[in-house]
């Protein structure tokens, strides 16, 4: 088993008191599964989905990858978590501005000492980015910069793959090429995928669903 | 990993290299203020070092005569008696002073030459060699002596041997001084058998020099102060705006997992290497400074106290060394706090907008409490404490209060501005100006420190100037100065001028210790121009008739301070006591004065001739006179002053004595508008998302351009407001504590509301500056660039 979450709950301060994003959440993910993480806004999808990758600490319950409890980790555990182990990809792309989309590209991958250039090449060339290697993420349209972050995280081979909205700033079409490129490279590279999506028409390419309703399973 | 992740910051300056520069800029503006001002005080510390070292005052008891003269028998006397005494013939030789020592009886360490160490330098000195700076030498008309030139020596300072020197000066068999060794025979007789005229003066903790120059080096150590804290709000500006306008990076680096301890070692490593860099720049430009400044600090050093300091500027190591500890320290200081929000902020929050602003706007409280401390620390060390130390500490205390303050206040009343705005558009501007202050506090802080300054130290020097004006009429009553070179000419200048001229009034002087004060006693004739002119400033009834009838004296405010005398008390004069009946004001004046009446003085110091005289008369006669004493008498053209020469020669002094103050006061404004220009070129960047939804509803990119503009001026208006109380207060705190501490006199203060006026103006015009650039980059923002804002909204 790849991913294992159990009995997962994390509230947040708002005006009236604590407020509980999740409650109780479990769930597994096995190597190469896709699974759509679906719900309505506020149930506390990208909640589950940045706990899952270390970018948050949850109240109580566990996160394992591999057999490892996140939560155990210390910062630089974490870290390390997510640079060997798992992508994020952002909504908001999250590019280095300051970095050429080549550098961007082979940057995770750097970070986490597996630079493949003749990967990265490839990567490129299949999202269509080779005519903008050179050019910075400002100078690229919005699905150009998400297939740049989409390239980041899979030049970095991660083991899983989690993706936040990746393509809801992306039109339709933009955003079925996108999905079809992302879902090839990660069946290719063997990675499991937990994407957070609103779309119904994406999540049922997808090989499972998990649904949220007021931070819980449903 | 290290590398990607280094790149990945660095490749950040590469693609914004106007926020480098605005970070190098900041960094080198607050170093240079900074070592500018330490490198003329660390030159002219060094220079009046070398003179203190010269005069050999401070380190050893010196005897002394009342006359100013020791016969050379005394001395004679004194050493077969068993007294370890040095002889001292002093004097000036073409303006320049000469003193020569005696190599053989001089005690260790005395005079810049270490006469202890070595024979040779003892056989050159006995050999009659002048020793002087090479500048000082090429002054020197031809003479039969060697010289040679040495660094060692202080500026416009002779050094020779004993008999060199009576020799030249025309001293034979007479002496200055006598210094005495600090080891002496148990058995020696006491002084007053051997040479009862005689007086021992015991070791001081600095000279005269030293203590006068040290109190101008106050004034510019406050300055050195101020800029400090000026040059801190914009390092910790630079620093703070540095780590904003790289959050997403740094949050987005920590996603993909670089390790959050060693990103905060290589922002660490990457600051200070900046710091470095910006810091090198600083201490050059701090030179630059310096060595435009040092004309002016000299000629203020030697116009006030008679100190000379070198012209030339020297790179000592300990000035550099400090403004690259300034840089490196104040930037290590700034990026600490910074790193450390940036180790405890969560990663999903760091990359909130503004978040290091808003980070810090939730400190309020804390600030508002440490604020209030200060505020009433400074209340209380203004009520209750004493001396130099707490009259800084008061200052310090009320500066950074009052910045610490600056914000919240700006908060209310941009609150109050926002509750009685009307229109929308008034709404949204106070609105949104209240929410920028959190950026814009820490240059607004410098503002506020720098106008201070400005208005602290503009107060202080025009009372300065208001009331050393006054004091000049009191003192160059007379209209015309004549010297006599010696008994003889002053015999028949008297006879000569007495048919010529209304009254003659003789100028003579003594020279003693008064309650172990170095003063100067003067005798002059009971004459209405005294008691018409000179103000007391404390006094007993009567006093001018009573001190006219030889009852007593009257003394300047100098030793009355420094010897803790009051109207009543007794002092002893050439051995007999006089009641004190006046204390006088007598600015500029480095030493003790005492007046006692021309019969008394003549009867006190009987060998005393007066060779000095103010003569009334009309004054259009001074110019005829003059030109008859020297056609007809003969009397050089240096022996003859207008009154009207000394006033402006006097005014001239002074005002070149804080010339060097106006100059760092500019500066220091200068170094505070570039600090707003660089938060506000940082914030727009920052601020389009917050613009660009006030443009897409109707408003033109011109019109938010001079809203920009308007908000500027405002904030500088409101930080102008601030900045006049707080500057008063802080030239209350030089007048009263600081300058009664350092020179012994308290000035009255006076209110220049043109001056603060103008100074408002330039406040407002260097905001307008700072302003015009960022708000002419928002006029021509492309639509595209504001587009983008909702593109990328979430």
């Amino acid at each position: 088993m790849l991913l294992s979450v159990s009995d997962l709950t994390k509230t947040y301060p708002g005006p009236d008191g604590q407020i509980t994003v999740l409650d109780g959440v479990s769930m597994t993910m096995d190597a190469g599964e896709t699974l759509a993480l679906t719900g309505e806004s506020g149930s506390g999808k990208s909640t589950l989905l940045h706990l899952v990758g270390g970018l948050d600490q949850p109240d109580s319950g566990r996160v394992d990858i591999e057999g490892v409890d996140i939560g155990a980790l210390d910062d630089g555990g974490r870290a390390a978590i997510r640079r060997d182990q798992v992508g994020v990809i952002f909504q908001q792309f999250n590019l280095i501005p300051s970095l050429t989309v080549a550098s961007n590209i082979a940057f995770q991958a750097r970070l986490a000492g597996r630079e493949d250039a003749a990967w990265s090449a490839d990567l490129s060339d299949r999202m269509g980015l080779t005519a903008q290697l050179t050019k910075y993420p400002e100078q690229l349209s919005g699905g150009q910069q998400q297939r740049v972050a989409i390239a980041r995280t899979l030049a970095a081979r991660p083991k899983l793959v989690l993706a936040d909205e990746p393509t809801g700033n992306l039109d339709e079409a933009t955003a079925d090429t996108v999905m079809t490129l992302m879902l090839d490279l990660v069946t290719e590279t063997q990675a499991a995928l937990l994407m957070v999506t609103h779309s119904e028409r994406l999540a049922a390419r997808m090989a499972r669903r998990l649904h949220l309703r007021a931070g819980r399973v449903a | 990993m290290t590398r990607a992740g280094l790149a990945a910051l660095l490749s950040h300056w590469r693609r914004n290299p106007l926020q480098l520069f605005t970070l190098v800029v900041g960094l080198s503006l607050a170093t240079a203020l900074w070592s500018g001002v330490q490198a003329v005080n660390a030159e002219a510390r060094a220079s009046y070092d070398a003179a203190a070292e010269t005069l050999g005052e401070g380190q050893f008891a010196q005897i002394t005569s009342p006359t100013g003269s020791i016969d050379q028998s005394t001395y004679i006397a004194l050493r077969r008696a068993g007294w370890q005494v040095s002889p001292v013939a002093e004097g000036r030789l073409e303006g320049i002073r000469l003193i020569g020592l005696d190599p053989l009886t001089a005690p260790g360490g005395l005079g810049p030459v270490d006469l202890s160490d070595g024979e040779l330098t003892v056989n050159v000195l006995l050999s009659g060699v002048l020793f002087a700076t090479q500048a000082t030498l090429d002054r020197l008309p031809p003479l039969d002596v060697a010289t040679q030139a040495s660094t060692e020596v202080a500026p416009d300072v002779i050094l020779t041997d004993v008999g060199t020197a009576q020799r030249l000066l025309g001293l034979e068999g007479q002496l200055s001084r006598l210094i005495v060794a600090p080891v002496q025979p148990k058995t020696q007789p006491p002084l007053a058998d051997i040479a009862p005229d005689l007086t021992s003066r015991p070791p001081q903790a600095g000279s005269d020099v030293a203590r006068l120059t040290d109190s101008f080096h106050l004034n510019l150590t406050a300055f050195g102060l101020l800029s400090f804290a000026v040059g801190i709000f914009i390092v910790h500006g630079a620093i703070g705006l540095a780590f904003e306008q790289r959050r997403p990076v740094i949050r987005t680096l920590r996603a993909l997992g670089f390790p959050l301890r060693r990103l905060v070692a290589l922002i660490a490593v990457e600051l200070l290497a900046l710091s470095i860099i910006a810091g090198a720049i600083g201490v050059g430009l701090g030179y630059l400074v310096a060595a435009a400044l040092l004309p002016d600090v000299a000629a203020t050093l030697s116009g006030l106290y008679g100190a000379s300091v070198s012209g030339t500027l020297q790179l000592r190591p300990e000035w550099w060394l400090s403004g690259l500890a300034i840089a490196v320290g104040g930037t290590g200081l700034a990026a600490s706090a910074s790193l450390y929000r940036l180790s405890k902020m969560p990663l999903l929050a760091s990359a909130r907008p503004r978040a290091w602003a808003m980070q810090a706007g939730q400190g309020r409280l804390w600030q508002g409490v440490a604020a209030l401390a200060l505020l009433v620390l400074a209340a209380a060390l203004a009520w209750g404490a004493d001396g130099l130390v707490a009259g800084f500490g008061m200052l310090a205390a009320l500066l950074i209060g009052a910045a610490l303050a600056l914000p919240l206040i700006l908060d209310r009343v941009l609150a109050f501005g926002a509750s009685r705005a009307r229109s929308v558009m008034g709404e949204w501007f106070w609105a949104d100006t209240r929410q920028q202050l959190p950026g814009l506090s820490l240059a607004l802080m410098a503002l506020l420190l720098a106008m201070a300054a400005n208005v602290g130290v503009s107060t202080m020097v025009s009372s300065f100037r208001l009331t050393f004006t006054g004091f000049l009429d009191q003192r160059l009553a007379s209209e015309f100065y004549v010297y006599a070179d010696d008994a003889e000419q002053a015999t028949a200048l008297r006879a000569y001028l007495e048919p010529r001229v209304d009254r003659i009034l003789p100028i003579q002087n003594a020279t003693q210790d008064i309650r172990g004060v170095p003063s100067e006693i003067f005798g002059p004739t009971p004459d209405a121009t005294y008691h018409d002119n000179w103000q007391f400033l404390q006094s007993a009834p009567d006093a001018w008739a009573r001190i006219e009838a030889g009852e007593g004296t009257a003394i300047n405010e100098q030793l009355a301070r420094r010897a803790d005398i009051a109207i009543g008390d007794a002092v002893i004069i050439a051995g007999q006591p006089f009641d004190v009946l006046g204390i006088y004001g007598d600015y500029g004046n480095p030493i003790g004065q005492a007046l006692i009446t021309e019969a008394t003085f003549e009867a006190l110091y009987p060998d005393i001739t007066p060779l000095r005289f103010g003569v009334r008369m009309d004054p259009q006669g001074v110019t005829p006179l003059s030109i008859a004493l020297r056609d007809d008498f003969g009397l050089a053209e240096a022996n003859m002053i207008n009154q009207a020469g000394i006033k402006a020669f006097s005014l001239d002094v002074f005002d070149r004595t804080f010339t060097v103050t106006g100059a760092l006061n500019v500066l220091t404004l200068a170094v505070a508008g570039f600090a707003i220009l660089m938060s506000l070129l940082t914030l727009a960047t920052m601020r389009l998302p917050q613009l660009a939804p006030v443009w897409a509803q109707g408003l033109t990119r011109a019109r938010l351009g001079r809203i920009e503009v308007i908000r500027a001026v405002l904030l500088a208006l409101l930080t102008a407001a601030l900045a006049l109380p707080l500057g008063l207060a802080l030239a209350w705190t030089l007048l009263a504590v600081v300058n009664v501490e350092a020179f012994g006199w308290r000035l009255p203060m006076f209110l220049f509301p043109l001056d603060y006026l103008r100074l408002a103006v330039f406040a407002v015009v260097a905001a307008v500056l700072a302003a015009l650039w960022p708000a002419r980059r928002l006029a021509r923002t492309r639509p595209a660039d504001l587009l983008k804002v909702f593109s990328n909204e979430r």
